[in-house]
């Protein structure tokens, strides 16, 4: 009972995908953004959801978020079925689920000024005091530190540094007191020396509001700082599933491994050494490869095993899942 | 991409704009100063030319600024009445049903140039016997030339052009014949204080005679006259406010519409969208001013009719394909996914969020498409579909048109509309073409 | 020959018209490149490092207010020799450029192949020939599949997109090759591949690299050298085996001090404040209002100083020489509030 009350968010076989069509009407196949994506996000729990470009993790942004329908699967959200919301529900909804995008400046509505980019989130939620309006806008611009509050209020998206901006994109996010936070990208955008100021933020108010938080990002070197587990995903597939430490230090799956090849810390020896890493390029979201999605770029690829079948998710260690067939219990 | 307020701050930089500004200000201005010197009821009153109403004013003359021109001295039109300060009158009642009235009307003329005409008209009051008139006509020179004598009715009019005998007796035409310098070959007029004398008799006590004299201008009012002797200038003066009113509602209408319209077809997509698309497209191929022509000949050529109209066919115009290239990235633009995650509705979406954003961009398009419904406006004047009632800019020019008005010389007509016109295109559009360089950057030299 | 294919960039200045007054992009900066060995131009955005390219290049903008330097190249100084001499001689033939973003400026209509022979068409007389095998040769050194070569750009994935830039850059053979943010838009594994490809070509033919990038992981990739940009000046430069394990200048070291490891690494830092404008840089040193080591002296701009190894940095805290300098910098400050690594508690 414990263990249910704790479950803040859980998705089932979440399937995500867009019809095709040619000329406009004929039906020519789908791109399975998301195909098949299970997992379990407790509350005030961080998940990072890492992978490329193009391998559907922005699209499982959006389908958390309900902008998208989900044309398979389920998602629960504290026990309720998201299928089953009422259009009441569905506001509920929206107010406890808080949205942090990529690209600060495109986030905000740049004809709106920061009191009013503020506000709107409230007026759509209901919030009609006026006087609770402006505290709530101040306490939020507080909470981000855009201080002092009263030099913020008037101006526009434009005249806010990049960081400001997405300051202001996480005042907007949790003005509304969410119970998760779904943060696409939130730093690849900005600056280094941003970057961890804003990491710095957002882990400060998953701390103070025990938030729920889906961090998406295709860099891993930052998931070490901010998240509980990992959840890796290629192709529209989660490949493996794991706390941070044991993915970081010791990853199952062929494409983690090649994934933490791939990322350069700061060190003059890497001008001089060539990175192992698989070539090839993602496959195409409409008709993926058969069987394992990354076994033609796989360099442990079984034959007759790995183009054939789907790996189911094996798990070598405890709370550590891979769908990689080299995991297979003999 | 820029706030709106500090973008129309921004238009003080260009000297272009505030030229722009002023064109636009000067014709408010002259539309304010229209409506509230004249308003429409005796606007469309003086323009319908009913009886009586132009009698003092000569035809076709040109806008008195040709006397501003150095050397020029045309004839202005003057007016004497009975009841002038200058004007001496004299009753000598000898029995009861007996009196001689003794009218005498100066008139200084110091022009250079004769005048058009000259008309003497008179009213009588009488209940059974007439009274009679003779007209006399006194040269500064000191010259008497005997006119006519005629018995007056309720009113009668004494054209001096039309009195064939009085031409055969001063031999020339009898309007010139009279202030022309006697003795010299040319025909040049004299100046100085010349005299109408009446001499009434009347037959009843109660009877009495009003005159008043006429001399027709060469050059009258700021816009001269048109062939009905029609003060042009309450058509051009009206002409300002009809021509912004229609310029700016059918501006504002149509662009209005069509981006709610464009914006709905961008945010909902599918069907909304694809129904929208080709309702646009089978507009395109209506011609728009036949039928403008087919609803103005069987319906109605009311301005406001038109206006209805114009906007009307505006709803689904080729707008919406630029709109539509404007909104359709704005939509996936990521201020919109997050607004719709904080559950932001459709409505909001389109009204707040979509079409705010192109807010900037509409606006100088918006500016720049006033003029072009305010030339619609007289090209439909033009073809005789202009409001039957109001005078605007467009029937001016399709009565100068009509009268062949460039084909006599009359170029006043045309060019006083005509330059109106201009300058109200010129206005908008420079004022338009700042605004755009203001919110597109691109097209801003650096 | 000592000369062949060296860059040296002395006192370059690029300033651009702006409303507010000129834009101090490019403020002074000298830079050195031997053949064969690659810089890699490291700063934060708005710091001129694009600006710096441009200029390298004189592909200038009209709201250029000033532009000046010396850019000797070869062993002489470029910068003297007409426009039409310049485009005829120097750009693409020599230095060529990747320009940031590139991949998305390609011609939608035309193939890849022929968009990068037509950049050999224009700057090396070639028959049709030997444009086409030059064209195949740098599509393998860049392990473009040749199959590739006459796709449309939408055809192709970022990756591959951005291979087809470099190799419109590569084609002509310039000595001397500006990357700006080559793979800054691309998935991790691509860009590992096309830094083992940029590699590959370094070594292998001795092509030089100017690496402009904000990311500190990346430029280690390539780099021999490292330049800090900041503000439109260089405020420090060296070895990139002394620059990576041990920074001198006090930017260069919170830079550093902010990139996240994935193997290990310390707590993370970021800088308070925000950079300069480039219109009203701070008078003196140009980073005294975000540094913690400010003194007196930094009222007044530093100039280089030069270390025993061969670095210089910007800074008056190495008036004194290396060791003084980052003895100062050692001294503890209460205004770090370092990040610790492991995650937060399970059961916050």
């Amino acid at each position: 009972m414990a263990e249910h009350n704790n479950r803040l968010m859980a998705a089932r076989d979440l399937q995500m995908w867009f019809p095709v069509r040619r000329w406009g009407f004929i039906p020519a196949g789908a791109v399975r953004a998301v195909d098949g994506v299970s997992f379990e996000l407790r509350r005030g729990e961080a998940v990072a959801v890492v992978g490329e470009s193009g391998c559907g993790k922005s699209t499982l942004a959006r389908t958390l978020l309900a902008i998208h329908t989900p044309t398979g699967g389920r998602i629960t959200f504290e026990g309720r079925d998201m299928e089953q919301f009422t259009s009441r529900e569905m506001r509920w909804y929206r107010r406890r689920v808080g949205y942090v995008q990529q690209d600060p400046y495109g986030a905000l509505p740049p004809f709106m000024n920061v009191h009013r980019i503020l506000r709107e989130p409230l007026i759509v939620n209901g919030v009609r005091d006026r006087q609770e309006q402006e505290e709530r806008i101040r306490d939020g611009l507080r909470e981000v530190r855009l201080v002092p509050v009263e030099d913020f209020l008037d101006k526009f998206p434009h005249m806010l540094s990049g960081g400001q901006q997405q300051r202001l994109v996480i005042a907007r996010a949790i003005i509304l007191n969410p119970g998760l936070l779904i943060a696409d990208e939130p730093v690849s955008m900005l600056d280094a020396s941003v970057r961890v100021e804003i990491l710095k933020l957002l882990r400060r108010i998953q701390d103070a509001h025990n938030l729920g938080v889906c961090y998406i990002t295709h860099d891993l070197s930052t998931v070490r700082y901010f998240s509980h587990r990992i959840m890796v995903m290629y192709a529209g597939k989660l490949v493996e599933k794991a706390p941070v430490g044991g993915l970081l230090d010791d990853p199952c799956h062929p494409y983690t491994r090649a994934l933490l090849r791939a990322i350069p810390d700061p060190e003059p020896e890497n001008a001089r050494t060539y990175r192992p890493v698989p070539g090839g390029e993602p496959p195409s979201l409409m008709n993926p490869p058969s069987g394992c999605r990354f076994h033609p770029r796989c360099e442990y690829a079984i034959a007759g095993l790995c183009e054939v079948e789907e790996p189911p998710h094996f798990v070598p260690r405890a709370d550590h899942e891979v769908a990689c067939w080299l995991f297979r219990e003999e | 991409m820029r706030n709106l307020r500090t973008g129309l701050k921004e238009l003080r930089h260009y000297p272009s704009a505030i030229v722009g500004l002023a064109f636009i200000a000067t014709l408010v201005a002259l539309a304010l100063y229209a409506v509230i010197a004249l308003p429409l009821d005796d606007a469309i009153r003086l323009w319908r030319a009913g009886e009586g109403i132009w009698e003092d004013t000569p035809r076709n003359a040109s806008p008195v600024l040709l006397n501003w021109w150095p050397g020029n001295n045309h004839a202005e039109t003057i007016v004497v009445r009975c009841s002038d300060e200058a004007a001496t009158r004299s009753m000598e009642r000898l029995s009861d049903d007996f009196a001689i009235i003794d009218i005498s009307l100066p008139l200084e003329f110091t022009y250079d140039g004769f005048p058009d005409d000259v008309r003497v008209f008179l009213e009588a009051d009488y209940e059974e016997r007439r009274p009679h008139a003779a007209l006399a006509w006194k040269t500064p020179d000191g010259r008497e030339i005997e006119l006519e004598e005629r018995t007056l009715g309720e009113r009668a009019t004494y054209v001096v052009s039309g009195d064939r005998r009085l031409a055969e007796r001063l031999g020339t035409e009898a309007h010139i014949g009279l202030f022309r310098q006697p003795d010299i070959e040319d025909d040049v007029p004299l100046k100085g204080r010349y005299e109408l004398s009446v001499e009434g008799i009347l037959f009843e006590p109660e009877g009495d005679v009003r005159v008043r004299l006429v001399s027709y201008g060469r050059v009258h009012g700021l816009a001269g006259t048109d062939h009905r002797r029609r003060d042009l200038t309450v058509a051009l003066l009206w002409g300002a406010p009809v021509a912004l009113a229609f310029g700016i509602l059918a501006a504002l209408g149509s662009t209005l519409t069509t981006l709610v319209i464009a914006a709905v077809g961008v945010w909902f997509g599918r069907w909304v969208d694809a129904v929208i698309q080709r309702l646009t497209e089978l507009n395109a191929i209506l011609p728009v001013l036949p039928l403008l022509v087919l609803i103005g000949t069987l319906y109605s050529r009311s301005i406001w009719v038109m206006l209805g109209v114009v906007i009307a066919l505006g709803v689904f115009s080729l707008g919406i394909k630029v709109y539509r290239a404007m909104l359709l990235p704005v939509r996936n633009a990521p201020y919109i996914e997050a607004a719709r995650a904080y559950g932001a509705g459709n409505f909001r979406i389109v009204f707040r969020y979509l079409i705010p954003r192109v807010i900037p961009v509409i606006v100088p398009q918006l500016v720049t498409l006033i003029p072009s419904y305010v030339f619609l406006e007289a090209t439909l004047a033009l073809l005789g579909l202009g409001d039957p009632l109001l005078p605007t800019w467009g029937k001016v020019l399709q009565d100068a048109f009509q009268q062949g008005a460039l084909y006599k010389g009359y170029y006043y007509w045309v060019l006083g509309p005509a330059l109106l016109l201009m300058f109200t295109g010129l206005g908008f559009a420079m004022v338009g073409f700042a605004l755009d360089r203001i919110f597109n950057p691109r097209l801003r030299e650096l | 020959m000592a000369e062949n294919g060296r860059l040296r960039l002395k006192d370059l200045y690029l300033h651009y018209r702006s409303q507010k007054g000129p834009v101090q992009a490019v403020d002074g900066v000298s830079l050195h490149l031997e053949r064969g060995r690659a810089v890699a131009v490291l700063g934060e955005s708005g710091c001129g490092k694009s600006s710096l390219a441009r200029a390298i290049l004189r592909l200038l903008p009209r709201n250029v207010e000033y532009f000046g330097g010396e850019v000797w190249l070869d062993g002489r100084n470029v910068m003297e020799l007409s426009e039409e001499k310049f485009r005829r001689e120097v750009r693409w033939v020599r230095i060529a450029l990747v320009a940031q973003a590139a991949m998305n400026a390609l011609n939608p209509v035309v193939r890849v192949g022929k968009q990068v022979a037509e950049a050999l068409r224009v700057h090396r007389q070639m028959t049709g020939k030997q444009v086409r095998r030059r064209v195949r040769d740098v599509f393998r050194q860049l392990e473009v599949p040749e199959d590739f070569i006459d796709s449309y750009p939408f055809e192709l994935s970022g990756g591959m997109r951005q291979r087809a830039v470099i190799a419109m850059a590569l084609a002509a053979g310039p000595r001397i090759v500006i990357l700006d943010e080559p793979t800054s838009a691309l998935d991790l594994l691509t860009q590992a591949n096309i830094m083992n490809a940029l590699k590959r070509i370094k070594e292998e033919q001795g092509t030089s690299f100017i690496f402009i990038t904000h990311d500190v992981g990346t430029s280690s990739e390539l780099a021999d050298e490292v330049a800090v940009m900041y503000a439109g000046q260089v405020v420090e430069v060296g070895r990139a085996d002394r620059f990576f394990p041990d920074p001198l200048h006090p930017y260069s070291r919170k830079l550093m001090a902010s990139v996240p490891r994935l193997h290990g690494g310390g707590g993370l830092e970021f800088i308070p404040g925000q950079p300069p404008s480039l219109v009203d840089p701070p008078e003196g040193c140009r980073f005294m209002p975000r540094c913690q080591f400010s003194f007196e002296k930094c009222r007044e701009a530093p100039p280089l100083f030069h270390t025993d190894d061969g670095r210089g940095v910007r800074c008056w805290l190495y008036e004194q020489g290396c060791e003084a300098g980052l003895a100062a910098q050692r001294e503890p400050t209460a205004a770090v509030e370092p990040m610790d690594d492991t995650p937060p508690p399970e059961d916050a």
